[in-house]
């Protein structure tokens, strides 16, 4: 307890500064409301609903997109390390399409889903689904091969194979490429909601932002900015548990 | 080679014969001849150089500005104990933040400039740098260090002569994360903020339902991204060309 304490002293340090200066007036209060109020005003807003709504419309399109791109892209990567033709086809696209900076989908996936779930769910889905497919691909490519011919030996069928022993031992670097598909899902999921959307937590913050209610959107920002961290932080927690069998 | 760009070649074929087929309206997917036609008409007037340019200078300022100072960050944090003290609980939890999410409030503190971008992006790109700084200078060799001390380097020397240069795969592969990282960052500021640059053209292309545009963005944008990722493979390539990992190639 004291440990922890002593470990996140500067981020409530921060904290204390940031009110201090606010309240000395060393800045305008609207460039830096004092924390104070931010906190009045994250109330104010979970008080009247609109915190929970708008989060769990960004919930569901996160978790949408993230979903199809973990089954889709570890599908995609295992077949590539375990069959030749798919590698020779999917291989250069993959490698072609991995650099491409996310975001340039925002406009197009308006285009062709409209300004509601289906573009960001679509959205999150594309950007997302290649780390999945190069973290299964490198880990189930690395799967040992004395353990796929013993497994085959001992006369488990192909698809058995896959299940019990190249998906085990893909499972580190797939779990890794989930994790930095966490990130960017975050990453798409606000940048979209703030540029296009009428619903979500990103487009409550330019709500709020275009009316003059800093307080408040500091508030939200920083409510998006935990989201993003415990996260990320439940999912080292369930990586770790998961991969508890290789010690 | 060759073999490695058919895939490529078939799903631009692929791309044209969907698009001429008439399945979707050409508003939902342009012809690639068309995206095509559009890019060299950019080009001809100089929007495409002027974009580029920007979107570049944007994303490449913030990300050397992320490079120096993260690299710096987490050299001081290897050394000075307060350094650490102070900054291992930001680094910690503002790495898996969506850092995206301030631009509101970077715009409402330096305004609609370039400033404002180049600020989004350091914010973002400067996490990877400083962490797998400070991983690479964790995991230098103790031999290494000992050897360097018994020899009489100085602390100075030990630093620039041994502990950098052995950091340094480590470092390089924090900046191979953070450069796409300065591109996206750089392009969604861009859409959110609009004027010039190829994030800019794409949101008022796309403002006026203006279809080619948005897919010739799309192109430009990620023949960027994957000119960037490949300088920086090479530049890997040359640094350490001393390096093992390098030799075994």
């Amino acid at each position: 307890m004291k440990g922890a304490l002593v470990r996140y002293l500067p981020l409530l340090i921060l904290a204390l500064a940031w009110e201090a200066v606010a309240r000395l007036g060393l800045v305008s209060a609207l460039a830096l409301p004092p924390l104070s109020q931010v906190v009045g005003a994250w109330l104010d807003l979970a008080r009247d609903g609109a915190l929970l709504g708008n989060a769990l419309a960004s919930l569901y399109r996160a978790s949408a997109g993230l979903a199809l791109a973990i089954v889709i892209g570890a599908a995609l990567g295992i077949a590539m390390a375990r069959f030749r033709p798919i590698d020779a086809l999917m291989g250069p696209l993959v490698e072609l399409f991995y650099p491409m900076p996310k975001s340039a989908l925002i406009p197009v996936t308006v285009l062709w889903l409209g300004f509601g779930d289906g573009s960001k769910i679509l959205l999150i889905f594309l950007g997302c689904m290649l780390p999945v497919t190069l973290g299964a691909f490198n880990g189930a490519r690395g799967a040992d091969a004395v353990l796929v011919w013993s497994a085959r030996s001992m006369g488990a069928g192909r698809l058995r194979v896959l299940a019990d022993v190249v998906l085990p031992s893909a499972l580190p670097e797939l779990l890794n490429g989930i994790r930095t598909a966490l990130a960017l899902a975050f990453i798409l999921l606000v940048s979209s909601e703030l540029i296009v959307a009428q619903q979500g937590l990103g487009y409550l913050i330019g709500y709020l932002g275009a009316s003059g209610a800093y307080a408040g959107m500091f508030a939200v920002v920083l409510t998006v900015a935990l989201l993003g961290f415990a996260a990320d932080r439940a999912y080292g927690a369930l990586m770790r548990r998961a991969l508890q069998w290789r010690e | 080679m060759i073999t490695r760009l058919v895939p490529i070649v078939l799903l631009a074929l692929a791309w044209e014969a969907f698009a001429r087929a008439g399945a979707v309206t050409p508003f939902m997917l342009p012809r690639l001849s068309d995206v095509a036609l559009r890019i060299y008409a950019d080009a001809a007037t100089g929007d495409l150089a002027i974009n580029t340019g920007l979107t570049l200078y944007r994303a490449l300022t913030g990300f050397l500005i992320a490079a120096v100072a993260g690299i710096a960050l987490g050299l001081a944090m290897e050394r000075n104990a307060f350094a650490r003290w102070f900054f291992d609980p930001l680094i910690s939890v503002g790495f898996p933040m969506p850092k995206i999410a301030f631009l509101p409030i970077v715009i409402l503190w330096l305004g609609f400039f370039d400033v404002t971008k180049i600020a989004m992006v350091v914010l973002d790109a400067i996490f990877p740098v400083v962490t797998a700084t400070l991983a690479g200078l964790a995991g230098v060799e103790r031999e290494l260090i000992w050897s360097a001390r018994n020899m009489g380097a100085s602390p100075r020397a030990l630093m620039w002569q041994v502990m950098l240069p052995a950091a340094l795969p480590q470092i390089m592969t924090g900046l191979q994360v953070a450069l796409p990282l300065a591109l996206i960052v750089a392009v969604v500021a861009e859409m959110q903020m609009g004027g010039y640059g190829l994030g800019g053209a794409m949101m008022t292309a796309s403002r006026f339902a203006d279809s080619r545009g948005v897919f010739a963005g799309i192109v430009e944008i990620g023949m960027v991204g994957l000119a960037l990722v490949k300088a920086m493979a090479w530049l890997r390539f040359r640094l350490l060309a001393w390096h093992s990992e390098t030799q075994q190639q």
